[in-house]
């Protein structure tokens, strides 16, 4: 796709003090509570994130203005254990609808025991998101043509 | 908790670095320029640059008589490296809101 190294996964892990049913359901059912609410692409203040509870729903926010902006697709749903979703936001911070430049994020639950649950998460594939240059992009410019043109333009009539 | 780590989680750990690289993330910025949409000085902002500067985050060049700062077009680090705080925050809340859920075993699958 590119020659670009690959942009290793990131990996994450949380034990938590409760059963394995009760760590999925936060997770999921409850997204919205926990997730920090900084970290939204929409233009509006985040009023809710929220994870479609089956393989092929949407994962989305919605805005305090009744907008929505989507985040990714489910991929897999296997309750109480495992859960793949798409990343779909990209270098703008904005969705790309293109499933070629989806990273993915799988999340398993393991119990230790019955009142303990390790939750691994892995977020891989980020060198998709970068393939469509949106990285490069939002580098370069801030998302139009006419933007990175500009400033190209600037760019090349102060280089020293 | 026990998070995976690298050498430029770091440099987003700071409130105030991790906002100035969401701004450079949209579009490059000069130090004026992004001291009028944060509450910190521009010497401070200036401090905060040098930083992501030195960890290969950001890269600056002239234009004009000023300097703009933008994301480093070859650190691909970057984006990881922001996508990496962002789990380790969540991971943390995450763990948190598990916690102090109340747990109902009679609960329906749904």
């Amino acid at each position: 796709m590119s020659t670009a190294p690959a942009i290793p996964a990131i990996r994450g892990t949380a034990t938590v003090g409760v059963p394995v049913e009760q760590a999925f359901r936060v997770f999921t059912d409850s997204f919205g509570t926990w997730w920090p609410a900084e970290y939204h692409i929409g233009q509006a203040e985040m009023a809710a994130a929220i994870l479609e509870p089956r393989a092929g729903g949407r994962w989305y926010e919605t805005g305090v203005d009744g907008s929505e902006c989507d985040w990714g697709r489910v991929l897999a749903w296997e309750p109480f254990h495992r859960l793949v979703v798409t990343w779909q936001i990209n270098g703008h911070w904005q969705y790309d609808p293109d499933p070629e430049h989806a990273s993915e994020i799988e999340v398993r639950f393991t119990a230790d025991g019955p009142g303990q649950t390790t939750v691994e998460l892995e977020h891989r594939l980020l060198d998709r998101l970068v393939g469509g240059q949106a990285i490069y992009d939002a580098i370069i410019g801030g998302g139009s043509w006419t933007g990175l043109l500009e400033r190209f333009a600037k760019a090349a009539a102060n280089q020293e | 908790m026990d998070t995976y780590r690298d050498a430029s989680l770091g440099l987003l750990g700071d409130p105030s670095r991790r906002a100035i690289f969401e701004l450079l993330a949209r579009r490059p910025y000069s130090v004026g320029e992004l001291a009028k949409q944060l509450p910190i000085t521009r010497p401070a902002v200036s401090q905060h640059l040098r930083v992501l500067k030195d960890g290969g985050l950001v890269v600056s060049r002239p234009e004009g008589t000023r300097r703009v700062y933008q994301l480093n077009p070859d650190g691909v680090t970057a984006l990881r490296a922001y996508l990496d705080r962002v789990w380790e925050e969540a991971l943390t809340a995450f763990q948190k809101a598990a916690e102090a859920a109340p747990v109902d075993p009679e609960q329906e699958e749904r």
